[in-house]
């Protein structure tokens, strides 16, 4: 599975505004945390406001807080701000929808799509940046 | 959370409780099948197999349920948890993770290196709460079919 662009880089937003509810950063420092497009990261930001997972703090040091539940988001909320992870549909690809080769290849893309979303689905917030803690204790 | 919170094994005098607190069978099959669990897991004694429950004051207010198996589909031995419940009214003050730690600590204690568990794929609730004490996808995928 590849996500995205604006999904990846708004699990990073999220993930570094949520280890820390009470600070707020700016694009540009988030940005160059994880070596990522500014402007590409601003226009996230505004989709992440306009959806309630993080407020934008203005005047002089700006910059955006988390806004959400970190024990209850979890990165499938997340991803699916910016990009559906429905099955493939073969339709796009083949008239023959009922042959039964296609029906079944439909049924894998199916079967591969439930497992994806039961994983993002089920990784909240707080679980990844417990996980990424330890790694950083262990690095 | 009270100071008077313990994790210990089940006695048959929590039966009840825990029958309240399984939300998965039918009513009219609990007794029996609470009475074959205690049975195979407690009154067998053996350090393997383990049946706790969670209690705060004189309440039980949650139950997780383990045993170790070894060599299954060639898996060396790992402690396997079939089932954890935690009182709704108890959630989100850490008594799962307690009784959690708690099984992993006493199969630590005999060598076990791995704890596995299958949950369903739309039981959000209970798939959060085993990520979110460690576990991932593991080496095994599980398979069915319907034969009927």
């Amino acid at each position: 599975m590849k996500l995205n662009k604006a999904s990846m880089f708004a699990l990073m937003a999220v993930l570094e505004l949520a280890g820390d509810p009470e600070r707020q950063l700016s694009t540009g420092e988030i940005a160059a945390k994880y070596g990522i497009s500014t402007h590409h990261l601003a226009k996230i930001m505004r989709d992440l406001v306009h959806n309630g997972v993080v407020s934008a703090v203005r005047g002089v040091g700006g910059g955006y807080r988390f806004a959400g539940n970190a024990q209850r988001t979890t990165l499938l909320d997340i991803i699916q701000l910016f990009e559906s992870l429905d099955a493939e549909t073969l339709v796009q690809y083949s008239s023959q929808v009922n042959e039964p080769v296609i029906k079944e290849l439909q049924r894998i893309a199916t079967e591969i799509d439930d497992l994806t979303k039961a994983v993002l689905d089920t990784i909240t917030l707080e679980t990844a940046l417990k996980s990424a803690l330890c790694e950083r204790l262990n690095a | 959370m009270s100071d008077h919170f313990l994790t210990r094994i089940a006695t048959l005098s929590d039966l009840d409780a825990i029958i309240a607190l399984d939300e998965f069978r039918p009513d009219e099959e609990k007794p029996a099948y609470w009475q074959e669990i205690f049975n195979r897991y407690v009154m067998s004694d053996r350090e393997d197999r383990i049946f706790l429950v969670a209690q705060v004051d004189a309440a039980v207010v949650g139950f997780i349920i383990g045993e170790v198996r070894a060599w299954e589909f060639g898996s060396p031995p790992c402690g396997w948890i079939f089932a954890l419940a935690v009182s709704p009214q108890m959630r989100e003050m850490s008594v799962g993770k307690r009784m959690f730690n708690e099984i992993c600590d006493r199969w630590r204690k005999i060598g076990i290196k791995t704890v596995r568990t299958m949950t369903d794929r739309d039981n959000r609730l209970t798939l959060s709460f085993f990520r979110g004490m460690g576990l991932r996808s593991g080496r095994y995928i599980e398979l069915e079919k319907q034969i009927v």
